[in-house]
């Protein structure tokens, strides 16, 4: 039993830390930002603030103005935001981010 | 004193006097010295030869002037903004986890699958694969769209007739209370289809399974106006397309479809061919069909009626047709044999030709129906007026023979319920209800004008509908009025005959086809399907049993005036 966790473990690790569970973007700008969001978790990994902070920075220059940035183990949610420009996405089996745009 | 005052005034009078030299004054003093600077500079000048001109009045002119300026004007523009849509989630550990573990399991799926194709060639494995997968999601997508497209026009069409499918529902005539003995029909959904609508209705049949089908023969009567035939189903769902659409080269005359399979259906044309059609296979053309060389009528086919299977487990049904052969068609690997069951022969009236050979004139069948429990006996009706009791097993004799009516018949139908009743209709206006054993009618009535077809309800053995071609539907029930119809409701205009009745099977409607192609749907109002009345503390007993005593009892009062006359 110990083991088999052990490697389930290992494969949650190795396969996708991250994977996203609704997206709306084109795929360039969803793999840019998922990776935008596993490198400011994993700097932030104590700092859920933070690392949000990062990515919206980032991504308002990057992408254009006004994103917001929701970074959390445990909330719910009912959001308005432009077509396209959506991305909600679990790290690393315990957080939940989600990033969208609405000016 | 005067001095001083003097000297006051004088002082005054020197002040303004002073004031006005001053300015004077002082006009001198800058002229002075202006002349003082420019005598000056023409002191200096002569010491420094390069210096910058001074532009002054006399050696320097300015002119300037201003363009015409447009004048400013304020535009705006408003482009749309980019479209927003909501999104809602929650996050908790839980689904976290969950959609982990999901994606773990789609993950090993896919490696097995890999590891499933690595013995195959890989590359070519996986082209084919993928070439497979988007056909199929190609079909698949089309097969979801057409199924949505059928939802979403079933809705459409709901909602279209909403207040015909509330009355289909929910609309009993409250009026019935009031009248007695009188019931009417309203009219519901009206079926036509823009192809068939120069060909006459000459077949209707519910679908035994799915009670909201039921199948549109369309043909001509017309013997000089042939042309092609339809078959078509229709949905109540959907009263403005039919679900299936067949056409061909000749008007089909009758159909009926199978009691245990419902996607087949049986059909006679006006060239005597008969043909099964397969409602899973959407083609246009029959999946089996007779033609000459397998024995085919030669005369146009007017009723045919699926059987039991036979010892082989193969289907097969009869047909009935004006070439005076009753013919089973036996559907056998794939192919339709035919057997001659039974010749109408017309009797009494053999013609020798010189030769020493008989010849029979053969009686024309237009009409027949199997008896409901005793499967080897049938009743056929000839375009002489005759009706023939006869026997699958005896092919050349008739068990009994009545002498119906003037004109053809057109309908024979046994009682659902009553083992012995059966009921004929005829282009002589009348319709005539007989007790198989006895030769004459129980019950006439003269409808005033031909008759295209009779029918007995399904719920209750007194019951029976009859349609005439001035328009009419004639409802009858023998326990509430034996002499007169309960209702007697035009149905469609005048100029349309209608041609076919039929009663659906659960719902209390009944469809009415007529000439010009169209098909009306009418609900009975309560007082034509009357339950039998409950007296105070006597159950209701509900059953074949009741129905079969009710006729019994009326037949039992016919029966009794006739052997007293």
């Amino acid at each position: 039993m110990g083991e088999t966790e052990g490697k389930k473990d290992e494969a949650d690790y190795k396969r996708l830390q991250t994977f996203p569970l609704h997206s709306d973007m084109p795929e360039e700008m969803r793999v840019e930002t998922m990776e935008l969001c596993v490198t400011a978790c994993e700097k932030f990994s104590n700092n859920n603030e933070s690392a949000a902070k990062m990515i919206k920075e980032t991504m308002d220059k990057k992408f254009g103005s006004s994103w917001h940035v929701v970074i959390g183990e445990g909330f719910g949610f009912e959001i308005t935001h432009e077509v396209k420009n959506l991305l909600y996405l679990y790290f690393g089996g315990t957080l939940a981010v989600c990033v969208w745009k609405c000016s | 004193m005067k001095v001083i005052s003097e000297t006051g005034n004088l002082e005054e009078d020197e002040e303004p006097k002073e004031l006005e030299t001053e300015p004077g004054s002082q006009t001198d003093v800058p002229a002075a010295g202006a002349a003082e600077k420019v005598t000056e500079e023409e002191l200096m000048t002569p010491k420094q030869p390069k210096e910058r001109k001074l532009t002054n009045q006399f050696n320097f002119s300015e002119r300037a002037s201003q363009t015409y300026n447009n004048p400013v004007r304020d535009r705006e523009c408003q482009t749309e903004p980019p479209p927003r849509t909501n999104f809602s989630a929650t996050a908790n550990q839980w689904e976290i986890y969950d959609a982990y573990v999901e994606e773990l399991e789609k993950q090993e799926k896919t490696k097995e699958k890999e590891k499933a194709k690595t013995p195959v060639a890989k590359k070519s494995g996986k082209m084919a694969m993928r070439k497979l997968t988007s056909m199929e999601s190609q079909t698949d997508d089309l097969i979801k769209l057409s199924q949505a497209a059928k939802i979403m026009e079933r809705m459409v069409n709901q909602n279209t007739y909403d207040d015909i499918a509330q009355d289909f529902k929910y609309y009993d005539d409250a009026a019935d209370e009031y009248r007695d003995q009188v019931g009417t029909l309203l009219p519901l959904w009206k079926f036509q289809n823009d192809k068939a609508k120069r060909l006459s209705v000459t077949a209707l049949c519910w679908n035994p399974k799915y009670r909201d089908l039921f199948a549109v023969g369309y043909g001509s009567y017309d013997f000089m106006k042939q042309s092609r035939g339809m078959l078509l189903l229709y949905s109540l769902k959907n009263p403005s397309f039919p679900e299936y659409m067949f056409s061909s080269n000749s008007g089909v005359m009758c159909l009926d479809i199978h009691v245990d399979h419902p996607y087949l259906v049986a059909v006679g044309h006006y060239d005597g061919n008969v043909a099964i059609y397969n409602l899973k296979k959407p083609h246009s053309q029959p999946s089996f069909c007779s033609s000459a060389k397998s024995g085919k009528h030669s005369d146009p086919v007017w009723q045919v009626k699926w059987q039991k299977d036979d010892m082989d487990q193969n289907l097969n049904f009869f047909s009935v047709s004006s070439d005076g052969r009753i013919v089973s068609w036996t559907l056998v690997k794939r192919k339709l044999v035919h057997i001659d069951v039974i010749k109408l022969k017309v009797e009494g009236s053999t013609t020798e030709v010189p030769e020493g050979l008989q010849l029979h004139p053969v009686g024309c069948g237009t009409a027949f129906d199997f008896h409901k429990e005793i499967d080897y006996m049938f009743l056929v009706g000839t375009e002489e007026g005759k009706i023939y009791k006869c026997s699958k097993s005896y092919s050349s004799q008739f068990l009994d023979t009545y002498d119906a009516h003037n004109m053809s018949v057109d309908t024979v139908s046994w009682n659902p319920y009553h083992t012995k009743v059966f009921m004929s209709c005829s282009s002589d206006w009348t319709v005539k209800i007989w007790d198989h054993t006895i030769k004459t009618p129980m019950f006439i009535y003269d409808l005033n004008s031909a008759v295209g077809d009779v029918a007995w309800a399904p719920y209750s053995s007194t019951v029976f509908a009859a349609v005439t071609t001035d328009g009419k539907a004639h409802i009858f029930d023998l326990a509430i009025n034996k002499y007169e119809a309960i209702c007697n409701q035009p149905v469609a205009a005048k100029k349309n005959r209608l041609t076919h009745v039929q009663f659906n099977l659960i719902h209390p409607i009944i469809i009415v086809g007529d000439d010009r192609g169209h098909i009306i749907s009418l609900k009975l109002s309560p007082n034509l399907r009357k339950m039998p009345k409950e007296k105070k503390g006597q159950e209701v007993q509900k059953g074949p049993a009741v129905e079969i005593a009710k006729l019994d009892k009326l037949l039992n009062l016919v029966r009794e005036v006739k052997i007293k006359t």
